[in-house]
């Protein structure tokens, strides 16, 4: 999906929850949503990074030309004679079982908790999972985008799945920057900051060496 | 090496590579199919090459290691032309025998021929032998007769006629026009009509426009496209330049398995020989059409497969699938048009040249045309791949090529499509091959691999397996996909383990729909599939499981 300012820029009217909002060609649901102060949940987005469609708690319904889907607003982009509803038995039906699939992970994650209380998502429905990283990648694309460090990757794929810093260049790059700390919807990222400095960094670039 | 840059060239070739040959002169077609070389086909082959040697008959015989023959289960295969004597379990000890026998006393070695186990009836040609007599062999009838590694072979059995036929007898428009009347529908597991999605790539703005030849095959049973790629290349080869002439395309890529040696090696063999033979390359047989070709190989996980993922891969980057709201026809390869078809999608157009799109779409039911491949496995007699019609019932396949159940078992199921698929149980079994009419059961066709389930199997653990291969295999981006999968395995496992639960059934269910609808690629969307499909159709079962399990009395439960 190309985020360039497109130069031609051609008006689109698109409904959103009943109300007619202008949007531009390019634009994505939740672009034109914002613009228009209509909230959608999300999780993984963040406006200076590219949309990555992970969390799909941005899912909404929408109609076109006789046709009906579910999809995620941070992706879809906008066209002539869209309609779309932000919440519906269907949507929330979704954003319901996401929230109490990533609460197996972090029950006590505000940014969950407060959504949960939204849609009525139980975060005892699951198991409790060992890993509390809920995976938006956050940490993972913004060094990637925004530093250009490649700092913190993925590793394994699936189930598996999780992210982890690459002590070779988070040992030098890391401790100045700290930036996507704050990004993160749980505690795990800088668990894993703080396990990766302590298990693998050289003592000559710890925190504490430096200080020396 | 000629390089021909017209069609008279081609077929004046043609016609000596044909004088070279001697239709009378015995030919050794050794299976070197995968099937048969895990079964220590190489080990026959090298006994031939020994055999022919020492007994100085090799002005007088032919030695071919050849693609996949088919009936894996009864590997390693011999076929001996041109009386098509068809051995089967054959050993490096058998060698001399056949030479002595066969080939040069044109006897018959009984214990080696095909014998029917209920009948006892013996079968001594491969076109006598129930397993193909029950076939249509259209697209993977040339793998028995051709060297892979030999692209003089594939022109002696008519190759690169429709390729020459389409680039200077007819236009592009011309070439997608018999495509699309021919209703080509793609193999690979969508059925979405090829014709269109050539054409929006066409019509698509921009220079650059890529063609895809997709050989991932990463469905659990299914072996059928590693059969015909590697055996037979050129004939896959040719649909992609066809097709690439047909879109506007100057670059085709063939995206691969890095696990497959055999594979990539007659791949690249094919890809130079082409080249040498001016088929790739800039002026095609003197078109004035140019197109290369390049091989990319998988890193070995089963999204890889997924159309967007598998182009992402090609870019160099992690196999991720990314959102389609705009078709890979129109933004796919770093965002230029790019048009993916499975292995067997693409050898089907050289046939629909060749033949006519009239003629082509003579067989099969309504709206699925020609012919499909399909890999038997399971409980079932006679493992191996197999081409039929569409519209053939699901229980000719079973038991007039495979061979019904063996150990005198019931069937039970019979599974389409791997961890993407369904199952259709035994009372359906009277449904025919076809896109819509399987969709419509829940058990899209898939690619085409059919896994055969006795009454023993337990449709849970069937469920419960695709879903454990694909908490692997998927690439864990989504929630809705990894954690779905994470969840609905746990309870499938429970229920096997005998600690299911009241209220698991509705919960799978809850979670399924969710997963099918949220997910952000075709893999997630259809992860739940297998289990939707065990529910729908072994419900009782899954009741039963969980009725099982023992609970203390009411009253010491608070």
């Amino acid at each position: 999906m190309t985020m360039g300012k497109p130069k031609k820029t051609s008006e689109i009217i698109v409904q959103i929850d009943g109300k007619k909002v202008k949007a531009v060609e390019g634009m994505t649901i939740l672009e034109a949503a914002q613009k228009a102060d209509i909230f959608i949940p999300t999780l993984c987005h963040h406006e200076k990074l590219e949309p990555y469609g992970a969390c799909r708690v941005c899912t909404v319904e929408v109609e076109v030309r006789g046709w009906t889907g579910l999809v995620a607003a941070c992706l879809y982009p906008v066209e002539k004679d869209l309609v779309v509803k932000t919440r519906s038995e269907k949507v929330d039906k979704i954003r319901k079982l996401i929230l109490e699939f990533l609460l197996a992970h972090a029950p006590n994650s505000p940014q969950l908790q407060e959504l949960a209380q939204e849609y009525g998502a139980d975060r005892d429905r699951f198991e409790k999972e060992s890993s509390f990283c809920i995976l938006c990648g956050l940490c993972v694309r913004y060094c990637a985008e925004v530093k250009k460090k490649n700092a913190i990757g993925y590793v394994n794929c699936g189930a598996r799945r999780e992210i982890r810093f690459i002590p070779e260049i988070a040992a030098t790059e890391c401790v100045n920057c700290k930036e996507c700390f704050e990004l993160c919807p749980t505690s795990y990222l800088q668990a894993a900051f703080v396990l990766t400095e302590s298990l693998a960094f050289s003592k000559d670039s710890s925190p504490a060496a430096l200080k020396k | 090496m000629p390089r021909m840059n017209s069609a008279s060239e081609l077929e004046e070739f043609r016609k000596g590579v044909l004088a070279k040959r001697d239709p009378d002169k015995p030919c050794i077609a050794i299976c070197a199919g995968m099937g048969c070389l895990s079964l220590d086909n190489g080990r026959v082959i090298s006994a031939f090459e020994k055999e022919i040697n020492t007994k100085k008959l090799k002005t007088k015989v032919d030695i071919r290691a050849t693609g996949c023959h088919g009936y894996c289960e009864k590997g390693p295969l011999v076929v001996i032309y041109p009386e098509e004597i068809c051995y089967m379990e054959v050993t490096p000890k058998d060698v001399p025998e056949i030479v002595s026998q066969t080939v040069m006393g044109k006897k018959v070695i009984d214990r080696l021929i095909y014998t029917d186990p209920d009948t006892g009836k013996k079968a001594a040609r491969q076109s006598e032998i129930p397993f193909y007599k029950n076939q249509v062999r259209h697209i993977i009838s040339h793998n028995s007769r051709i060297d892979p590694q030999s692209i003089d072979d594939y022109l002696a059995v008519g190759g690169y006629a429709a390729l020459s036929k389409s680039l200077l007898e007819m236009s592009p428009e011309e070439v997608l026009d018999e495509i699309k009347k021919a209703s080509l529908r793609g193999r690979g597991g969508g059925g979405f009509p090829a014709g269109r999605k050539w054409e929006t790539a066409r019509n698509a703005p921009g220079k650059d426009k890529y063609v895809i030849v997709n050989a991932h095959e990463g469905e659990l049973g299914a072996f059928m496209d590693r059969a015909l790629l590697s055996g037979n290349p050129h004939s896959v080869l040719e649909g992609l330049i066809i097709g690439a002439y047909a879109v506007g395309s100057h670059q085709g890529f063939i995206y691969t398995r890095h696990d497959t040696p055999q594979l990539k090696n007659n791949i690249d063999t094919a890809l130079a020989q082409a080249a040498e033979y001016g088929f790739l390359g800039n002026n095609i047989l003197g078109s004035g059409f140019d197109f290369n070709v390049e091989v990319h190989l998988d890193i070995g996980i089963f999204v890889s497969g997924e159309s967007s993922a598998l182009m992402k891969s090609i870019e160099g980057n992690p196999p991720e699938p990314r959102p389609k709201y705009i078709h890979t026809s129109v933004k796919g390869i770093w965002e230029k048009p790019s048009v993916l078809n499975n292995v067997e999608t693409w050898a089907n157009v050289p046939l629909i040249i060749n033949k006519g799109s009239e003629c082509y779409a003579g067989i099969g039911t309504e709206r699925s045309k020609g012919t499909k491949l399909v890999s038997l496995s399971g409980n079932i007699v006679n493992t191996g791949v197999a081409e039929v019609p569409f519209g053939t019932t699901i229980r000719e396949i079973v038991y007039n090529i495979g061979g019904g159940i063996p150990n005198e078992k019931k069937l039970k199921a019979v599974h389409f499509g791997g961890p993407m698929g369904g199952s259709i149980p035994e009372s359906l079994l009277d449904t025919p091959l076809d896109f819509d009419e399987l969709s419509k059961l829940g058990a899209p066709i898939g690619a085409g691999s059919m896994l055969v389930l006795d009454e023993d199997t337990s449709m849970i653990d069937v469920a419960r397996y695709f879903l454990d291969f694909l908490s692997n295999e998927s690439c864990g981006k989504c929630v809705p996909c990894r954690e779905g999968i994470r969840q609905m395995l746990k309870i499938l496992t429970n229920i096997r383990d005998g600690k299911g639960r009241e209220g698991d059934i509705a919960l799978l269910e809850e979670i399924s729909e969710v997963t099918s609808t949220a997910s952000l690629c075709a893999l997630g969307k259809t992860a739940a599939d297998p289990l939707r499909s065990t529910l729908r159709y072994f419900r009782d079962e899954y009741e039963a499981n969980i009725a099982k399990v023992k609970r203390p009395p009411a009253e010491k439960r608070e």
